[in-house]
């Protein structure tokens, strides 16, 4: 155990103390005890970059369950090392805003706490692990925990559908997800993430290779709401806003990133990586934009920018495993580089950009911009921060999100130099997408500070005077504000060579010769490149199209977008159709009726008797033993089968009773031929008993009724009675074929022999019965006495009516 | 011999398995009667049915197989220790309910 092992386990530990916090120090809100713990974890990690950004990667392991290669192993390279400051990062400005955005009273603090910690932790685990069933453990907690936060005003029933919605489908892609390890375990026999890495040219041709990529993607791309499994992340919006702030823009919807940028290295040469990610990052990127823009909740507006960012850096990630494919030429690097910039900067603005709408929601009591506007002289703060934001988002100068935006059209023109992939042909199309993506993206940024802050004011759509937020509400987004400036006027000197660089190099570990290392600079002036140009025309077009918003706007009700993502029709009827579908199957099979089960199981015996016979060509006919039968047996059988086959016939309890009885005297004749006398003693004396007892009960039982059923009925019954008889037929015949083919020596030659020298006894059966075989006879005389004992208690003891007393 | 004995069984088991797919009761218990009956013929005529005496040394050999007559015999007296119990609880169904028939003593759904 490492301290770096503490990192990831200290916010679970911390969990544990949160509720007696909240219980006994009830005079400081919560969040305080919790703010410290981010902190201190986001300066430990600051303290690493220079270590890793030498190049050096940080592993520590500890066993876990080394029988099965699976061991908690710390690994901080550069990709790790970035994901793990946003998360302390941002962790520590969320829990900040946090204290001021939930009350102390009324709020159940101690559970919203715990939860996040405990995300908290998961996420540290997912992306600092070596080993890949680790990180499947805290993925699956970053789902259990982002569901509980989603539910966590769960009196509210859009809540828990959310919270329902997200764990399934962000659960379906875990199971998938483990699925693909397991194949590559099966490929590699290792779970260690640089291990398999080290194999990833191996593998590349194994028949599993493409399965195991599926099933990954399919565990990233829930993650990461990429289309057609975003529609959990507008839902999740029910959870509290410093949740979505956290959650949902800058950390949990990037652990799908963090696991495509990491398996890159594994999968990226191959062709089918290429286009899967960037082709549905790129339909993301564009059905996000286009229905950010019908959004009328600023957060719904906040969960579909986010959709379509993260399939913007998805692709990139797509786009820029091209490298892999030309032998790492540096032009294709581009795009990988903007990938990591532009999570950088996404997790940036987008947590501000959320923060101001659960201001704006906070002050108001509403996100919805039909009932805001003219809000800008009541809060000018929360004003210009949103500005910031948006246009940051929106990739305007001189905001980080500009120079991303740009490298991201960059990268997505360098795809036109590509020879392979049909890239000549149909390149443009990427490029097409890329900037009516962005021309969406334009719009919808400035209708989150237009017509939130701008416009009429309607006070008597509000039910709170509007004013401004407190100032701690405010610390952190102004903090993301400034980092957005920061990093949009100095990109080199605060990232790109402390975070971004180490962070390509880790995902694409090959690209460049050992000893060397990245250099990335990041300008914001390149000259009057075509990227520029579709910039000034994403501008142009956007703001036409933001001023015209209204003309154009019933677009969404022809193309029927204009109620909710038509996924969801495909889910919610998926999902109701689970429901009435498996209970229609129980209802078929669980009727509650005693004969359907019995003929459930007749045919299921005839049906497994067949199969043998045929698979394993099991029937035999001996003829030679057919032999002579005297003429008496032949009465006794035909006697027999005759009175057998009246049984069903009968109406009338008592010839039933005395034909059963028949039926057992018969059998005890058979002994008699057989030469078994306590046999033919034991059945008299049974059968007597039985009979009587039938007799004593005969008159309490009901009277014996015509079978009222249908004939189809009855004609099913004796198919299935015939096939049981059958079947017990031919087995017989069979075996006793069998038997005469391959004669084993019966062990009863032993019985024979020593019944008198071992035993002293000269009647072999009851020899066996008390002396070779006692232990059966003493459990028989205990079945005895416990079906005496459950007679006596059946008929003795019963609840009364009222209270349910023995009596 | 046998393989008469394997049809007078097989007869057994099909009325048997009749009898026990109708709707009373108490025909469901006269058919587990039957298969009973059914087992412990199909037990002794597998042992093999010699033409040899009765499995008693005073008598003079070849004997009979002993092992499958014990086994029968512990099989009858088990399989009449169940019927008993069987019949008993059929008694009290009936007192209880007023009703033999199986459709009517089913559960409801949500049982």
């Amino acid at each position: 155990m490492s301290l770096l092992h503490l990192v990831i386990l200290a916010p679970f530990i911390l969990a544990i103390f949160i509720p007696l916090f909240f219980k006994y120090v009830k005079q400081v809100h919560t969040g305080w005890f919790v703010l410290v713990l981010p902190t201190i974890l986001f300066i430990y990690l600051i303290q690493l970059i220079p270590t890793v950004s030498g190049g050096e990667p940080i592993v520590e392991s500890l066993a876990w369950v080394p029988s099965l290669g699976i061991n908690f192993d710390v690994y901080i390279d550069g990709l790790a090392l970035l994901f793990a400051l946003l998360i302390t990062g941002i962790g520590a400005l969320v829990v900040l805003y946090s204290i001021y955005y939930l009350t102390k009273k009324g709020e159940a603090l101690h559970n919203f706490y715990v939860y996040l910690l405990m995300f908290m932790g998961a996420m540290l685990g997912v992306v600092l692990s070596g080993n890949l069933m680790v990180i499947y453990v805290f993925w699956e907690l970053t789902s259990l925990a982002s569901s509980l936060l989603i539910g966590y005003w769960h009196h509210r029933e859009k809540s828990r559908y959310g919270a329902q919605k997200s764990m399934l489908i962000t659960v379906t892609g875990g199971f998938s997800m483990l699925a693909s390890f397991s194949l590559l375990y099966v490929m590699t026999g290792s779970f260690n993430i640089q291990e398999i890495i080290a194999q990833a040219g191996d593998i590349a041709t194994s028949p599993l290779f493409i399965p195991a990529m599926l099933l990954i993607l399919l565990g990233a791309f829930t993650k990461s709401a990429q289309f057609p499994f975003h529609i959990w992340l507008p839902d999740a919006m029910e959870a509290p806003t410093p949740v979505s702030a956290y959650l949902h823009s800058a950390t949990m919807v990037k652990a799908g990133i963090y696991l495509v940028a990491r398996m890159s290295p594994v999968f990226a040469g191959a062709s089918e990586w290429f286009w899967i990610v960037s082709v549905f990052g790129m339909f993301t990127l564009l059905w996000g934009s286009f229905n950010a823009v019908r959004q009328t909740d600023l957060k719904s507006i906040l969960a579909y920018s986010t959709i379509s960012q993260l399939g913007m850096i998805m692709s990139l990630l797509g786009l820029g495993s091209a490298a892999a494919f030309y032998n790492y030429e540096e032009v294709y690097f581009t795009a990988t580089i903007a990938a990591v910039f532009h999570l950088i900067n996404h997790s940036t603005f987008k947590g501000s950009l959320f923060m101001v709408a659960g201001i704006v929601d906070h002050e108001t009591g509403t996100r919805d911009i039909r009932y805001l506007g003219g809000l800008m002289t009541f809060m000018p703060i929360t004003f210009t921060l949103s500005i910031i934001g948006a246009f940051s988002m929106a990739g305007i100068y001189p905001f980080n999100g500009f120079l991303s935006k740009e490298m991201f059209l960059t990268g997505v023109l360098n795809t036109l130099m590509m020879t392979d992939f049909n890239m000549q042909s149909i390149g443009f199309l990427f490029v097409a997408v890329a900037w009516i993506a962005s021309v969406f993206t334009f719009i919808y940024s400035m209708i989150i500070v237009f017509k939130t802050f701008t416009g009429k004011y309607q006070p008597e759509k509000l039910d709170k005077k509007p004013h401004e937020a407190p100032i701690g509400m405010l610390i952190s987004p102004i903090i993301l504000a400034s980092l957005v400036i920061l990093f949009g006027l100095f990109p080199n000197q605060f990232l790109s060579y402390t975070l971004i660089e180490p962070a390509v190099q880790s995902i694409l570990p090959t690209a460049l010769p050992a000893g060397e290392q990245f250099y990335v600079n990041i300008y914001p002036w390149h000259g009057w490149t075509p990227e520029l140009w579709l910039t000034i025309g994403v501008i142009v077009v956007g703001t036409i199209m933001y001023l015209t918003l209204t003309k154009w706007q019933n677009i969404y009700k022809i193309l029927r977008l204009h109620k909710k993502d038509p996924i969801n029709y495909i889910y919610d009827g998926f999902l109701d159709k689970l429901v009435t579908g498996s209970q229609k199957i129980t209802y078929m099979q669980m009727t509650g009726r005693l004969n359907n089960y019995l003929a459930f199981m007749s045919v299921f015996l005839i049906a497994i008797l067949a199969y043998g016979l045929i698979e394993f060509d099991a029937f035999a006919l001996d003829t030679s033993i057919v032999g002579d039968i005297p003429i008496y047996f032949w009465i006794l059988a035909v006697v027999t089968v005759a009175t057998t086959i009246t049984m069903p016939f009968i109406q009338n309890r008592i010839a039933a009773i005395i034909t059963i009885g028949v039926v057992g005297y018969l059998l005890a004749l058979f002994f008699v031929f057989f030469k078994a006398p306590d046999l033919a003693l034991t059945q008299l004396l049974v059968e007597t008993v039985t009979t009587t007892l039938f007799l004593l009960c005969f008159y309490h039982l009901p009277e014996l009724r015509k079978e009222k059923s249908k004939p189809r009925f009855k004609i099913a019954n004796l198919i299935i009675s015939l096939g049981v008889g059958i079947g017990v037929m031919i087995v017989g015949i069979s075996s006793i074929a069998m038997k005469a083919g391959r004669p084993f020596e019966s062990i009863s030659e032993y019985f024979k022999e020593n019944a008198y020298e071992l035993a002293g006894g000269k009647n072999m059966v009851n020899v066996i019965l008390v002396d070779f075989r006692g232990v059966d006879t003493m459990l028989e005389i205990l079945v005895l006495a416990i079906a005496g004992l459950g007679v006596y208690s059946l008929i003795k003891l019963r609840m009364n009516d009222e209270g349910g007393r023995l009596k | 011999m046998e393989i008469l004995m394997v049809v007078v069984v097989g007869v057994m088991f099909t009325i048997a398995t009749y009898m026990v797919l109708t709707k009373s009761l108490l025909r469901v218990i006269l058919g587990t009667v039957l298969y009973s009956h059914g087992a412990h013929l199909l037990i002794l005529t597998m042992g093999g049915l010699g033409t040899g005496a009765a499995p008693l040394l005073s008598t003079e050999g070849p004997h009979s197989d002993p092992l499958p007559q014990a086994l029968v015999l512990t099989a009858i007296v088990i399989s009449f220790g169940v019927t008993a119990f069987l019949l008993v609880l059929a008694y009290r169904t009936y007192k209880q309910h007023k009703t033999d028939d199986l459709d009517q003593l089913r559960g409801s759904s949500d049982e």
